[in-house]
């Protein structure tokens, strides 16, 4: 049985709980095909995306995913939201937490800002990506569509390549590829490849070539430029010179390697277009299975909530804070005492 | 019972920011720590740069505060780097240094002007060192740990450019330069070297430097973050031998007072700082002289012997002719650190909840029992 109220980041899920995911992503896959297949299994909770970043995919994959559950999924329009007026982060959560809302899907640009919530809030939080730190779901939908393709995880070489020090998505890939067995090198210019990478177990290679030299899977990573404070690489005709991956230094790779990109792309930077739509390429199908894989984290997230729901329906009212962390310890050791633990930051 | 204990780095925030701390509660804070003398650090609103703001914290001391307040005036006009504050004018109303705490003045050349100026009329510079370049909008020291938490890291070389460029220009003009809140490893590499050189260098190190390493800063409670970061585990080493073989020759707070608001939020966003006033003899007892790192002689000598001796003030000895600034501390007595009994406004502390050994009994100023069985009077 699920055994956690939130969904913060690859570091703290351990390998069988990767694999539960997995297991029933491919289930979900199946039912999003087929709308006839649909169970609506989660039809009694609601969530809210709240994304202060933009975004295309996340944000439609996680509203697409709720609906196919049958979920009440509502946007809150962070644009035109009281944000605007200057509320907090957690004035922002607490409102909606005593709304009554069951699931927060969050992105912000800040680290630890969903840890923050979820320390804070009832509702369980999902981390669609918090600043330079975690992005759980790509990670997990990346796994899905190798474990799909190759049927295997474990002592595949996955080269990831790009800005590494900017990307939340080599890193949640980082702690689950190592998790899974997979052998995981990281190429791209030493600005953007801080060595201390290699203490999540990631190998750093010297040039782009050895990176991929024999990779089973290369994913190839957004030069973000809203990110960039400049200095980092002298261009982007530049980049695409020297780390951007093209025809050629594809021979270098497995002969079945496989092309990934959480998107969006630059074209033409990080990887040209004939890589882009050529045979090797996964991107489509990884766009897919990030759907199947909210699904099943949904479902498991709700799953587990039906263990407090007495607990649940007494919503405390906010004394003052203090009194509020009072309260929340409470209410996690009552999670706890249902025999389930919460997330390991408490 | 110990010479009235004596920081020499303490933000009271006010004026400008009295919801954090103000003279009167900040002095409270001081006493239920121990402290009889704290120096205050210009950072306020407006900033302490001229003599008016100095007479102003006098006066509001002298009215408000139960422990003697020694101001520090800025280094620059509004701390913007720009001209020279009135150092002179400063001086002549009773500041104790000068310090643009909070930030390092970024320009050589003007720093080297500071400290010609500020040697003739004999004040120490109190220096925070912080090459913001390099610092790059981090939020906790860059390592495997900020590897693993996902957040920007600063490099100690932030720190460490700073302390060695300054040490440099103190020899040239010979002022007494004091270096804030030491924490790096490197650091002290410095210090040790400028020492052997002869240069009037000293150094002070904040309890949390040797208390607490980065790996703290797991779970993002912002409590955590603070200026400089919490380092690692070599650097923690480091300071503690640092104290041992007296490169460091003073602890001081750094007590930086904020709102539940400004630390209950996202950890980027947050404000740096913890209050230290009060769990600063504790954390000494607890963390320095019971493994026998100093002995309790040598600890007091940190905590007030050597803060008068930098500020040149009759204090931090017990003999006839002072005035009674008299601590009395129980160093066996354990409890449990609880920010809720602080007397500070603020509770912004990591160390709530941590077991200690050594309590506050008594603070005596000038002869007034200001902190009587632990509380104040």
């Amino acid at each position: 049985m699920w055994s956690k109220k939130d969904l913060l980041g690859i570091r703290n899920l351990s390998k069988e709980e990767i694999q539960i995911i997995l297991e029933l992503a491919k289930e979900k896959k199946a039912q999003m095909q087929k709308p006839l297949r649909r169970k609506h299994e989660c039809v009694l909770y609601n969530m809210i995306t709240l994304f202060y970043e933009n975004s295309t995919r996340t944000k439609m994959s996680f509203t697409l995913a709720g609906k196919y559950l049958g979920m009440q999924v509502s946007d809150l329009g962070v644009q035109t939201s009281s944000v605007n007026k200057g509320e907090s982060l957690i004035d922002t959560g607490f409102t909606l937490d005593q709304m009554g809302v069951d699931v927060i899907a969050i992105r912000h640009s800040m680290t630890g800002a969903p840890h923050l919530l979820a320390k804070n809030m009832k509702a369980s939080v999902i981390n669609a990506g918090d600043g330079t730190n975690e992005h759980p779901t790509q990670a997990l939908l990346d796994m899905f569509t190798i474990l799909e393709k190759k049927n295997q995880i474990e002592n595949l070489k996955v080269a990831i390549v790009g800005d590494i020090a900017h990307s939340r998505v080599a890193r949640s890939n980082i702690f689950g590829l190592t998790k899974m067995g997979a052998k995981v090198v990281l190429g791209g210019p030493p600005t953007l490849v801080p060595s201390s990478m290699k203490s999540l177990g990631a190998e750093i290679a010297k040039d782009i070539p050895t990176a991929i030299q024999e990779a089973d899977v290369i994913m190839g990573l957004r030069i973000q430029k809203e990110r960039q404070k400049g200095g980092l690489f002298p261009d982007l005709r530049e980049y695409a010179h020297c780390f951007g991956i093209h025809k050629e230094l594809l021979a270098l790779a497995k002969p079945d390697v496989l092309i990934m990109h959480p998107g969006p792309v630059n074209r033409g930077v990080e990887l040209t277009t004939e890589i882009i739509d050529g045979e090797h390429s996964v991107i489509y199908d990884q766009v897919e299975n990030g759907v199947a894989i909210r699904m099943a984290i949904l479902h498991l997230l709700t799953e587990g909530r039906k263990n407090y729901e007495n607990f649940d329906q007494t919503r405390i009212y906010y004394r003052s804070f203090y009194q509020e962390r009072r309260d929340m310890r409470y209410f996690n050791q009552e999670w706890q005492n249902s025999s389930c633990t919460t997330t390991n930051i408490f | 019972m110990v010479p009235g204990l004596i920081d020499v780095h303490v933000h009271l925030r006010e004026p400008g920011f009295e919801y954090k701390e103000t003279i009167e509660t900040g002095s409270q804070s001081a006493a239920k720590g121990g402290f009889t003398t704290i120096c205050c650090m210009p950072n306020t609103k407006p900033v302490i740069d001229n003599e008016i703001m100095v007479e102003y914290i006098k006066l509001k001391a002298e009215r408000e505060a139960c422990v003697h307040v020694l101001p520090i005036g800025s280094i620059t006009k509004n701390q913007a780097g720009e001209e020279l504050a009135n150092i002179g004018k400063m001086a002549e109303v009773g500041i104790c240094g000068i310090s643009e705490d909070g930030k390092s003045v970024e320009n050589a050349g003007l720093m080297k002007k500071a400290m010609l100026y500020a040697k003739m009329f004999e004040l120490p510079i109190l220096d925070h060192c912080e090459d913001l370049n390099l610092v790059g909008g981090g939020s906790m020291n860059a390592g495997d740990t900020a590897a693993l938490l996902g957040l920007k890291g600063i490099p100690v070389e932030a720190e460490e450019v700073m302390i060695a460029r300054d040490i440099l220009l103190a020899e040239s003009t010979g002022v007494h330069l004091h270096l804030c809140h030491v924490s790096t490893k490197g650091s002290l590499d410095f210090i040790r070297l400028a020492k052997q050189r002869g240069i009037s260098v000293s150094a002070e190190v904040c309890p949390h430097h040797f208390a607490l390493t980065e790996e703290a800063v797991d779970g993002y409670d912002a409590n955590t973050k603070m200026s400089p970061p919490l380092r690692s585990k070599e650097d923690v080493e480091a300071m503690k031998q640092g104290l041992k073989e007296g490169i460091i020759d003073i602890i001081a707070t750094d007590h930086a007072p904020h709102h539940v608001d400004e630390k209950n939020c996202e950890y980027e966003k947050a404000a740096n700082g913890i209050v230290g006033l009060e769990t600063a003899v504790p954390l000494g007892i607890t963390e320095l002289v019971e493994p026998g790192i100093l002995t309790p002689m040598q600890w007091v000598e940190k905590m007030s012997t050597n803060p008068a001796k930098l500020l040149n003030i009759k204090k931090g000895t017990l003999q006839e002719d002072r005035i009674a600034d008299i601590t009395i501390i129980d160093p066996k007595q354990e409890y449990e650190i609880d920010v809720y009994s602080f007397a500070s406004k603020s509770k912004n502390s990591p160390f709530h909840g941590r077991k200690v050994r050594g309590k506050v009994l008594y603070t005596i100023v000038d002869g007034k029992i200001v902190v009587d069985q632990g509380e104040l009077v």
